[in-house]
């Protein structure tokens, strides 16, 4: 065991899949010479050389199309979002080619590529650079997306998205780059279409992702001590989602909140809510909540940025209020 | 009326092309024609759907680019894909059966008209949005370079060809993917089938500098302006951009002077354009200009080229029938090819 900061962890997951398979590259803004803004691809230039650690100009729709381009001709690119914000420059090839060219083409092409970068509300960065793309992606065909929060899972799921066949959206989280955890020292992949139990109980299913994970363990404490009992499963796969994992939570617990960093409105929890009704209505006790990010652009100003993203108080408290029927 | 630009001259040696070779490219400009009115009648009879590009008017830039190719080389192309398909060896039957939605089509019935793919010939697409297409032909190059000089596979020297029109020379990926191109010097052919006209817009109202080879210089790359109605002067520059491109020597960017006989799609009334200009275009048709050169080289007699004709339209006849007798994609199958599994 060797305690690794996240973001060690996902460099390691790029350097041992370099290393095992020669057709894996990797593309971005200052991901070479630089070695990457949060240091995720740090000397893999010098390893691997120019052409296998690309650094691109700042052409965000143009890269991920050429990316696109290499995955369909056999060669598996790992792309590097700066910052995931800025892949809205790429939407189109996202969207257009990277989802739904392999559906377009009959099965002509498969598209194994992995764009991976920092989403979420940082401290301070501002509402272009605060901003959470899984829910705006979420609606696209043929895009797998995955949201890793802990240092052993942003490995195994990393390596897992770099072996997969399909476009994979690989969220990280700027807050997260530096958490601890001791790791294994033989090599592990993590599944990408499971769901993690954080914590097993039986009053409420929590549902969360991401640093939102984070917020909803330190809210379980405060839990705990008044003898409530929730159970916490980090969705990992926010599409697609986990549903045997999630409806077994929910035929136990009959209850689920969702704690989330996305907007409401057209979020992932309304995604899970309105599949939750078609699946397991019967099931449930009360209706499900959903604690959200409000419906703004993200305030440079501390204190009404604190207010924008949901804080653990808050997910304690309609925790209560869930158990106690007060819905 | 605005001012039309003088084509550049080209006095093709007839030793330049064996008869054999000469007898390709006809083939391959009467197949992409023939096609093409094949489908406007359809179109027209409610057999087929969507939006249709037709490309006649541009067959030279076609054949006279994709027939220069080898087979492991890579085509990329537009929303006006049917006649870059056929010349990059997919048969007619399956285009045809594409834009009848059949199972047996090269995209399955998935695609249409616009999304034409065949893995088996290199034909990276069939792109409909503008512009999206040069990236991923980008991505094809860039492949090849990788693996001669990141892994060492000196036989991977293939060249991609990646087609699109005047109206995308506007558009940042163009620029983006130029930029891209000339830094790692990629083996790749930016063709611009310059046609004037981007549906009802000018080409002169579009863009501050009309003149599209030029835009090649401040990225060190070498423009080329060619009349695209002379399959022999495409051809030619067509050879020596390949040869660069397969030598290591980086992207040509073609600008092909072409134009389209047709409207933008068939859902396009054409009431923009004027008549004498369509006259003047008409007059230069470049499977007109093409025959008149093989008979008068000695390269092929007419009645050899009426052979090709009639083969050509047993073949158009044929894939029709082939579309047409072919079946449905299974309802069973609606959720098939959206995941790599699948």
């Amino acid at each position: 065991m060797a305690e690794t900061l996240l973001f060690n962890a996902l460099r390691e997951a790029i350097d041992e899949e370099m290393g095992r398979d020669d057709t894996v590259f990797v593309l971005g803004e200052d991901v070479g010479v630089y070695g990457g803004s949060y240091k995720v691809t740090k000397d893999l230039y010098n390893k691997y050389g120019e052409l296998r650690v690309l650094d691109t100009p700042i052409a965000e729709n143009s890269f991920t199309g050429m990316a696109v381009g290499a995955a369909m001709t056999g060669l598996r690119p790992i792309i590097e979002g700066m910052n995931m914000g800025f892949l809205l420059l790429a939407f189109n090839q996202i969207a257009n080619n990277a989802g739904m060219l392999r559906y377009t083409s009959g099965g002509n092409y498969k598209i194994p590529m992995v764009i991976r970068g920092p989403g979420g509300v940082g401290r301070q960065l501002g509402a272009e650079h605060s901003q959470r793309l899984e829910a705006y992606f979420q609606a696209v065909p043929g895009l797998k997306i995955v949201a890793c929060s802990t240092p052993y899972n942003a490995k195994g799921l990393l390596k897992a998205a770099i072996r997969d066949d399909n476009p994979v959206l690989f969220f990280e989280h700027v807050l997260l780059y530096n958490l601890k955890e001791d790791l294994p020292n033989h090599e592990y992949v993590v599944p990408l279409d499971k769901a993690e139990i954080v914590r097993s109980g039986k009053d409420v299913t929590i549902l969360t992702y991401s640093r939102m994970r984070h917020h909803v363990t330190q809210a379980v404490k405060g839990l705990e001590k008044k003898g409530i009992d929730p159970e916490v499963i980090d969705l990992i796969s926010l599409k697609p989602l986990d549903f045997d994992t999630i409806g077994q939570s929910i035929k136990k617990t009959h209850r689920v909140i969702i704690v989330e960093e996305c907007m409401k409105t057209g979020g992932i929890g309304a995604e899970i809510i309105a599949s939750i009704n078609d699946r397991y209505f019967d099931e449930l006790d009360a209706p499900v909540v959903r604690l959200s990010s409000q419906d703004i652009p993200t305030p440079y100003n501390g204190k009404l940025e604190t207010l924008t993203i949901v804080q653990p108080k808050q997910i304690e408290a309609a925790v209560e209020n869930m158990v106690a029927l007060k819905v | 009326m605005v001012q039309e630009r003088t084509l550049p001259q080209f006095q093709a040696p007839p030793a330049q092309i064996s008869p054999e070779q000469g007898l390709v490219l006809y083939e391959d400009m009467i197949l992409g024609r023939f096609f093409e009115d094949k489908c406007a009648e359809m179109y027209y009879r409610g057999k087929m759907f969507g939006f249709v590009h037709l490309y006649n008017g541009q067959e030279a830039v076609s054949s006279g680019v994709i027939k220069s190719l080898r087979s492991d080389d890579y085509v990329c192309s537009t929303y006006r894909d049917h006649v870059h398909a056929l010349s990059a060896g997919v048969p007619a039957k399956n285009v045809m059966a594409e834009l009848f939605g059949k199972e047996t089509g090269c995209s399955k019935g998935r695609g249409g008209s616009m999304h034409l793919f065949s893995s088996e010939h290199n034909l990276l697409g069939g792109f409909a949005f503008i512009g999206e297409g040069i990236p991923v032909a980008l991505g094809a190059a860039f492949q090849s370079r990788y693996r001669r000089d990141a892994l060492g596979d000196t036989s991977a020297d293939q060249v991609t060809a990646c087609f699109f029109g005047d109206g995308t020379s506007n558009n940042g990926q163009f620029f983006e993917c130029l930029n891209m191109a000339a830094l790692w010097k990629l083996p790749i052919l930016f063709v611009v089938e310059n046609n004037k006209w981007a549906i009802g817009m000018a080409h002169e109202r579009a863009t501050s500098q009309p003149e599209i080879y030029k835009k090649a210089s401040v990225f060190g790359m070498p423009g080329i302006e060619v009349d695209g109605m002379d399959v022999m002067a495409v051809r030619a520059v067509a050879q020596e951009a390949i040869a660069r491109a397969r030598a290591g020597e980086g992207p040509t960017l073609i600008e092909c002077l072409t134009y389209r006989f047709r409207g933008h799609s068939l859902a396009d009334p054409d009431e923009l354009r004027s008549k004498a200009e369509k006259e003047a275009w008409l007059a230069r048709d470049p499977i007109k200009r093409f025959e008149a050169y093989l008979v008068e080289h000695n390269l092929a007699e007419e009645g050899t080229l009426k052979e090709v004709r009639d083969r050509i339209q047993t073949t158009i006849d044929d894939a029709l029938t082939f579309a047409e007798d072919s079946p449905e994609p299974s309802p069973d199958d609606l959720y098939k090819y959206i995941f790599a599994e699948d």
